[in-house]
């Protein structure tokens, strides 16, 4: 990934190494296979502890929407998987989410939330703002985490809905929780 | 030159009755369109998964399914506009290397479902150059039925993965096909052959 100057508020600072360990450890658990990503800077760390798995298959993509297509496979095949993105990649899917309908397979993705909570970047808004509309007209469930502590729980019931009661579900990680990037000339 | 009259273009339905001849435990994928006809004209198969949308998605559903059964031979057979769509997936196989992969394109260079409207591969898109300048080494044009036989005797080989071949097809509109299209069967039909039970 390409160095990014998106260190945030001391808070998030001190906690960024707790919740996503939290994530992969409820990921494994829940015996996730494949973990394709659009790499975001709020996904590094868990990113980071997929490609050192040897139990998840991190699977890089040129565009988001693949992500839904080969979550679709892989259920086909046998193995769960989780999406990760940003909030601009959910606009992406749209038509591709219809496989979680027609297929009725258990879609999980996680979104890093850009466009809210004191963001710089004004061409993050529009996308960001539709992101939970965008993604219930489309039929996926939607749960959020704002603060550290509830990750944990937000993620249990998430993997929970998804897995096994094959319901779409999406995790917004909020821009609150990540941090907000800081643009440094 | 017109298509009626370049040299080489197969009878898609003989392509693909070809390739799935001898298919043993292979998982067929059949893109958006005539592809999805092709595959069930050749055989309707509890290990047929027929998709009548997600246009853009078919290698991508492959790959997902490769990974997760890499000792079972995996064929997606799609068309140039869908492959077309989902250019990028291409380069996402490229870097995974799934062996037990092939991704065959039925170029018809138009989008036949729709009308005939033509394609980019009838002008300057050379999908074999995609797949190859995507890392997919083993990327390369079928123009007889005898390289099709050829190739599919190699199906089952789950090691010489990825593989893309792109096959001239003769652009007639063939009578339709109609494969099941209730993807929650499809899909659970599938799931149940490699031995996985409802939820």
């Amino acid at each position: 990934m390409h160095a990014r100057a998106d260190v945030s508020s001391e808070q998030a600072a001190e906690t960024a190494a707790i919740w996503p360990e939290q994530i992969f450890a409820i990921l494994q658990r829940f015996d996730v296979r494949q973990v394709p990503y659009v790499p975001d800077a709020g996904h590094s760390q868990l990113i980071e502890r997929v490609l050192g798995s040897s139990s998840m298959r991190g699977i890089v993509l040129t565009t988001e929407e693949e992500g839904v297509a080969l979550l679709a496979g892989a259920w086909a095949g046998g193995q769960r998987g989780v999406l990760l993105m940003q909030s601009s990649g959910v606009g992406n899917c749209i038509n591709m989410l219809s496989l979680t309908q027609v297929f009725r397979f258990p879609f999980l993705t996680l979104v890093t939330m850009r466009g809210e909570w004191g963001e710089f970047n004004p061409w993050q808004v529009p996308m960001g703002s539709s992101t939970p509309g965008v993604l219930e007209l489309a039929g996926v469930k939607v749960l959020r985490a704002s603060h550290p502590e509830e990750v944990g729980e937000v993620m249990e019931a998430a993997a929970g809905q998804a897995y096994n009661a094959c319901t779409p579900t999406a995790v917004l990680l909020s821009q609150r929780l990540i941090g907000i990037k800081v643009f440094v000339k | 030159m017109s298509k009626e009259t370049r040299p080489n273009l197969l009878d898609r339905r003989a392509v693909v009755a070809s390739l799935l001849a001898n298919r043993k435990g292979t998982i067929a994928v059949g893109g958006l369109g005539a592809s999805t006809y092709d595959i069930a004209a050749a055989g309707d198969h509890d290990r047929n998964l027929y998709l009548w949308g997600a246009m853009g998605g078919a290698v991508m559903i492959g790959l997902g399914l490769a990974l997760a059964q890499p000792k079972l031979p995996v064929v997606v057979i799609t068309g140039d506009g869908e492959m077309l769509m989902g250019m990028g997936s291409l380069a996402t196989v490229g870097l995974q290397k799934p062996g037990n992969l092939a991704i065959i394109v039925l170029d018809n260079e138009c989008y036949g479902e729709t009308g005939g409207q033509v394609s980019h591969t009838a002008g300057t898109a050379d999908l074999v150059g995609v797949a190859k300048a995507c890392g997919i080494r083993d990327s390369f044009a079928m123009t007889t039925m005898a390289e099709v036989e050829a190739f599919a005797s190699t199906l089952a080989d789950v090691t010489a993965g990825p593989r893309f071949a792109n096959v001239k097809i003769d652009g007639a509109n063939l009578e339709r096909v109609l494969s099941n299209r209730d993807g929650t069967f499809i899909v659970n039909r599938l799931r149940g052959s490699l031995g996985f039970q409802p939820i």
